[in-house]
C-alpha cells in the first residue's frame, strides 16, 4: 500500500496535514493525506500526480474531469475525497479491461483527438456508456455524452469511434 | 509514433555541447550545425525540471541535423521539430508529414518536438516572427520543411554513395531504408556519415506525382498519446516544489486594485501567499485547491473609476447609430448612390453579432521558474516570439537568459495568439513578485476565462442593395460598426491602412460577386472591452451579413440561390467550384421531406474557399436542429485531406455553437455569463452530420484551421430563411422565432 503525502501540505503555515483516506485507485490501494473535501480531480492531479485526468469548468458542466467510481462514469470535480472512501476510483490511466481498449482503438483508428484536452473524460464517458449499453444508439449516445464538452468539436468522430468500439465488442 | 515536447533536448542538440560528447565527433557536428544557422540565437542546454520533460532523453550527439528542423538519430529516429504550437489543428502531423515525404522516411520513426523560442530560426514567414495565426502554419510551412527533409536526404544519399562506392544516381531512398543494388541501411544507420557531408544549397524537390505521403491521410502523430491521457498540456507540468497561483481579477474591464484584505484567504489551508500584481491579487498556494479556495476568499475593493462601465445593449445602440452616417471606405467601385436611384427595388437589413468568447477547453495556464538571472517558461505558446519577448521585459532578463517551452494546448481558436502576452506577463510578474526560486503555474478558471475578455467584438453592420428589373444586384452598401481588433498591437502597422483595419472588413471588401457599385464602409468605434481574433476573425460577421443577404435578394428576385450566386461568380471559379461541388453532394435542387429546410453559402477566407450546404428542422420548441452540413473546400494542396476534414467538421461544431447560442453580455459593465451554463457551447446532440469533399488541386496549400467556421452560419439562415420566411438579422440565433412564420 502506497502512502502519498499531500502536495506540500506539511509545508503549510498551519502546518496541518489533512486527515488519511484510503481508496483504491487504478486496482491499487492508495492512501492520500488531504481535507476531506478536496475536490477528487485534484486530489488525482496533485496529490497522486495523475494529470490524465483535466479542468475544464469545475462546475459538473464540461465533463473534462470524468473518472469512473465504481465502474460509473461521475465527474471528479464534483465528488470530495471523503466521498470515495473505501471505493473504487478508474482514471484514464487505469482504465482496462475489453471496452477500454476497444474505445481506445477506436478513437485512434478514426483519429478523434485534435487538442486532445476533452478526450480523456470522453474516453471514460464512452466506455462507461458501452460497459451499460452494448449497442448505443445515437440517442444513447447523445444522452450519455451530451456533458462532455469538446470546443474542438470532434463530436462526429466520437460518435463514429464509439460505434466502432460496438461493432467490434461481443454482443 | 510518438511526440514529445522536451525541447531542452533540442537547444542541447543544436548547441552541441553535451558534456559527454566526443570531441572529434562534436566538431564536425558544430561545423554542421553553425554552417546553416549563421549567428542564430544560441540557447544553453536546457536542464529540464525533473518530471517536466516530454520523456526524451538527450539524443546521441552524433545526429544529422543539417537544419533547425529535422534531427536523424542513430537510433533511426527522425525528430522534426515543430515551430508552431499544436492546439488540435495537426500542425505537429503536418509538418512532419512534409518532412517525411522528402525524406522518405517512415511515417513510424517519424517524432515531434516543439521548437525553442527562436525568432532567427523558427519565424512564421507569413510573419517574420515565431507564431501561428491566420490558418498560416502550414502554407509558410509547405516550402521550408519539404527542404529541410531533402536536404538531410541529400546529405545521407551522398554518405551512402560513398560509403558503397556508387553514384548518388544509385542510391534510392524508400519507406526510411536507404538501398542501392543489394546494399542496404536504415536513415539512421548513415546518420553520422551523413553529417560529415556538404550541406546542398538547394536539394531538389519531388515532383507531387510521386508523393506518397502528401495528399494522403496518414495517422495523426498525437492520437495515441491524446486518447491515453498521456499528453502533457501547460496545466500538467508538475515538480514536488511547484506551486499555483490563481489571479483575483477585475470584476469590470480598466477597474484596478484600490485595496485588499487577505486575512481569510491566508487561513485555507496551502495559501502561502497572496500579493498583488498589476493585472488583480494572486493567490500562490502549495496545491491546486489550495489557490482556487484562496481566489474566493480575497477581498479586494477595486477602483472603478476608469472602468467601462456600459452594457452591451448601451454599446450596441451607440453602434447603431452610426449605420445611419457613412463610414471611411474600405472599397469602392463604381457610383453606388446613382445606382440605387435607378434600382428598381432597393432592399436593406441590418445585422448584430454579440461579444463571443473562445472558451479552450484547457484554460489559460502558464509555468514561469526564475530565480532572478535566468527563466524557463512553459506554455502553450502561439506567438513565441511576442510572448518570450514579454517574459524578458517583465523579468528584466536578456532574452538568452529566458528560455521558452512551447507545451501542447488544449484548444486556442485565437484566444493564445495575443499581442501583449498578458497570460504569460501576469505569470512573470507573480513570479518576480514571489522571489523564489520554485516553479509558478498559474492557473485561469473557467469564470476568469469567460469573464476575462479578449471576445470577438460587437459589430452591426447593414447592407443595403439595389436590384434591377431583371433582378441582378446593381448597386451594393454595406456598413460596418465595431471595436478594431488590431489596433494598438504590434501588427497595426501591417494590418490597419488609411484607418482601416483589415480585420474588421475582411470578407465584406472582397465581396466576390460581379457588382458594378459597390461600397464597404467601416466606423472603428472604441470600448472599455478587450477584444481579440476569434476563429476566422472578421469572417465571423461578414461572411454571414454578406451571405444571408444574398439569399435575401435572391429571393427577392424569384431566383435559385445557388444559381443567383454563379451568375455573379464568372471572374471567381475557385468559389464557383466549391459552390457546384456542395450543391452537387447535397443534391440540391431536389426535394425535402416536410419540415426539412435547405440553405447554401459560399465564402473565401485564409485564401481558402469553402462552401456549406446545410439542413436544417425546427424542434418542438422552435429552435433550429441541424441535421446535416455539406462542406466543400478549395485549399490548395490539401497535405492531409483527413486533417483537413477534421478541421472542417471542427469548424463547422465551432461556428454552429455560436450561431445557436454564443453571446457574452454585459450590465453596468459586469459580464452575466461565468461558466458553461450561461455560456453554453456545442454538445454532441446538436453537432450535425459533416460531409467535407476536397477540391483536388495543385495549388500551394492554403489555411483550414479557420475557413470552415464562417459559413456555416449564414447556410443554416439561408436553409431557416428558405422554410421560415424568418431572417436571422441578430445573432445568436436565439434571438429569434423561427416557429409558426412561413
Ligand atoms: S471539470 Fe468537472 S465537469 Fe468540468
Ligand atoms: S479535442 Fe479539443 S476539446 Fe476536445
Amino acid at each position: 500500500m502506497a502512502c502519498v503525502p499531500g502536495l506540500g501540505r506539511n509545508r503549510t503555515k498551519q502546518g496541518m496535514a489533512g486527515m488519511a483516506t484510503t481508496f483504491s485507485l487504478n486496482g491499487e490501494k492508495r492512501t492520500v493525506e488531504a481535507e476531506p473535501d478536496t475536490p477528487l480531480l485534484w486530489v488525482l492531479r496533485d496529490d497522486l500526480k495523475l494529470t490524465g485526468t483535466k479542468f475544464g469548468c469545475g462546475a459538473a458542466l464540461c465533463g473534462a474531469c470524468t473518472v469512473h467510481l465504481d465502474g460509473e462514469a461521475v465527474r471528479s470535480c464534483q465528488i470530495q475525497l471523503r466521498d470515495v472512501e473505501a471505493r473504487d476510483v478508474t482514471t484514464i490511466e487505469g482504465v482496462k479491461g475489453d471496452i477500454a481498449a476497444a474505445v481506445q482503438a477506436a478513437w485512434i483508428k478514426l483519429d478523434v483527438v485534435q487538442c486532445g484536452y476533452c478526450q480523456s473524460g470522453q474516453v471514460m464517458a464512452a466506455v462507461g456508456l458501452l460497459s451499460q449499453i452494448r449497442k448505443p444508439t445515437d440517442d444513447d449516445i447523445n444522452k450519455a455524452m451530451d456533458g462532455n464538452v469538446c470546443r474542438c468539436n470532434t463530436y462526429q468522430r466520437i460518435r463514429a469511434a464509439i460505434h466502432e468500439a460496438a461493432k467490434t465488442l461481443p454482443g | 509514433m510518438t511526440a514529445s515536447t522536451h525541447s531542452g533536448v533540442l537547444t542541447g542538440i543544436f548547441t552541441m555541447t553535451p558534456a559527454d560528447a566526443a570531441p572529434e565527433k562534436l566538431q564536425s557536428s558544430r561545423r554542421t550545425f553553425l554552417k546553416l544557422s549563421g549567428a542564430g540565437l544560441v540557447l544553453g542546454m536546457a536542464a529540464p525540471l525533473p518530471g517536466m520533460s516530454g520523456g526524451a532523453e538527450a539524443k546521441a550527439a552524433e545526429a544529422l541535423a543539417p537544419n533547425p528542423f529535422l534531427v536523424v538519430a542513430p537510433d533511426n529516429t527522425v525528430t522534426v521539430i515543430i515551430k508552431h504550437l499544436d492546439k488540435g489543428q495537426g500542425a505537429a502531423t503536418g509538418l512532419a508529414t512534409l518532412v517525411a515525404e522528402e525524406l522518405d522516411a517512415d511515417w513510424a520513426q517519424i517524432k515531434t518536438e516543439f521548437a525553442p523560442a527562436d525568432p532567427v530560426k523558427y519565424k512564421n514567414l507569413a510573419f517574420g516572427v515565431q507564431g501561428v495565426g491566420g490558418s498560416t502554419g502550414l502554407a509558410n510551412s509547405y516550402e521550408q520543411y519539404r527542404l529541410a527533409g531533402a536536404t538531410a536526404k541529400a546529405m545521407i544519399v551522398a554518405a551512402a554513395a560513398r560509403k558503397w562506392s556508387v553514384k548518388a544516381s544509385d542510391v534510392k531512398v524508400s519507406k526510411g531504408i536507404v538501398s542501392s543494388g543489394d546494399k542496404s541501411a536504415k536513415l539512421g544507420d548513415l546518420a553520422v556519415l551523413a553529417a560529415a557531408e556538404s550541406i546542398p544549397d538547394k536539394p531538389a524537390l519531388k515532383d507531387p506525382k510521386d508523393f506518397v505521403y502528401i495528399g494522403k491521410s496518414f495517422p495523426r502523430v498525437d492520437s495515441k498519446a491524446k486518447s491515453t491521457g498521456a499528453t502533457k498540456f501547460t496545466i500538467d507540468q508538475q515538480t514536488d516544489d511547484m506551486l499555483v497561483a490563481t489571479i483575483v481579477r477585475p470584476p469590470l474591464f480598466g477597474a484596478t486594485v484600490k485595496t485588499f484584505d487577505a486575512s481569510e484567504a491566508e487561513k485555507i489551508n496551502g495559501v502561502i501567499k497572496v500579493l498583488q500584481i498589476p493585472q488583480g491579487v494572486a493567490v500562490i498556494a502549495t496545491n491546486t485547491w489550495g489557490a482556487l479556495q484562496g481566489q474566493r476568499a480575497v477581498k479586494v475593493t477595486w477602483d472603478e473609476s476608469k472602468a467601462e462601465k456600459r452594457g452591451t445593449d448601451e454599446i450596441v445602440t451607440a453602434y447603431k447609430a452610426l449605420l445611419d452616417k457613412p463610414g471611411l471606405p474600405a472599397r469602392k467601385d463604381g457610383d453606388v448612390e446613382a445606382a440605387f436611384k435607378t434600382a428598381n427595388k432597393v432592399i436593406s437589413a441590418d445585422f448584430e453579432f454579440p461579444y463571443l468568447a473562445h472558451a479552450p477547453l484547457e484554460p489559460l495556464d502558464c509555468v514561469v521558474k526564475t530565480d532572478g538571472k535566468t527563466a524557463e517558461i512553459w506554455t502553450g505558446s502561439q506567438m513565441q516570439t511576442l510572448d518570450h519577448g514579454a517574459a524578458c521585459a517583465v523579468l528584466g532578463l536578456k532574452p538568452e537568459a529566458v528560455q521558452l517551452h512551447t507545451v501542447w494546448a488544449g484548444g486556442s481558436f485565437g484566444r493564445r495568439a495575443i499581442a501583449d502576452s498578458h497570460f504569460v506577463r501576469e505569470a512573470c510578474e507573480i513570479a518576480k513578485a514571489y522571489g523564489e526560486p520554485q516553479p509558478v503555474k498559474v492557473m485561469w478558471t473557467r469564470e476568469d476565462d469567460i469573464k476575462g475578455g479578449w471576445y470577438r467584438p460587437v459589430y452591426v453592420h447593414r447592407i443595403k442593395a439595389g436590384l434591377d428589373k431583371d433582378g441582378n444586384i446593381v448597386a451594393w452598401q454595406h456598413r460596418i460598426v465595431g471595436q478594431s481588433i488590431i489596433a494598438g498591437t504590434p501588427f497595426e502597422s501591417v494590418m490597419v491602412k488609411d484607418a482601416i483595419d483589415h480585420s474588421s472588413v475582411e470578407g465584406a471588401s472582397n465581396l466576390p460577386y460581379g457588382i458594378a457599385n459597390l461600397t464597404v464602409e467601416l466606423h472603428t468605434e472604441k470600448a472599455g472591452v478587450p477584444v481579440l481574433w476569434w476563429r476566422s476573425v472578421g469572417s465571423t460577421h461578414t461572411a454571414h451579413a454578406t451571405e444571408h443577404m444574398i439569399d435575401i435578394l435572391a429571393k427577392e428576385a424569384g431566383r435559385d440561390p445557388v444559381d443567383f450566386r454563379l451568375a455573379m461568380l464568372s471572374k471567381h471559379p475557385r468559389h464557383a467550384g466549391v459552390l457546384k461541388l456542395a450543391a452537387e453532394k447535397a443534391g440540391w435542387g431536389s426535394k425535402l421531406p416536410d419540415g426539412k429546410f435547405r440553405g447554401v453559402a459560399v465564402h473565401e477566407s485564409f485564401k481558402s474557399y469553402v462552401a456549406q450546404i446545410a439542413d436544417v428542422s425546427l424542434r418542438e420548441d422552435g429552435t433550429p436542429k441541424v441535421e446535416r452540413v455539406v462542406c466543400a473546400i478549395d485549399c490548395g494542396v490539401a497535405v492531409n485531406p483527413d486533417v483537413v476534414a477534421a478541421q472542417m467538421e471542427g469548424g463547422i461544431g465551432y461556428g454552429l455553437g455560436a450561431a445557436l447560442k454564443g453571446a457574452i453580455t454585459m450590465k453596468e459593465g459586469r459580464v452575466e455569463q461565468s461558466n458553461f451554463d450561461g455560456y453554453d457551447v456545442l454538445r454532441m446532440s446538436e453537432m450535425p452530420k459533416v460531409e467535407v469533399y476536397i477540391v483536388p488541386s495543385a495549388e500551394a496549400p492554403t489555411g483550414v484551421g479557420e475557413p470552415g467556421t464562417p459559413v456555416v452560419l449564414p447556410a443554416v439562415a439561408n436553409a431557416l430563411f428558405s422554410g421560415t420566411g424568418v431572417k436571422t438579422t441578430v445573432l445568436p440565433m436565439t434571438k429569434q422565432k423561427y416557429k409558426g412564420q412561413s
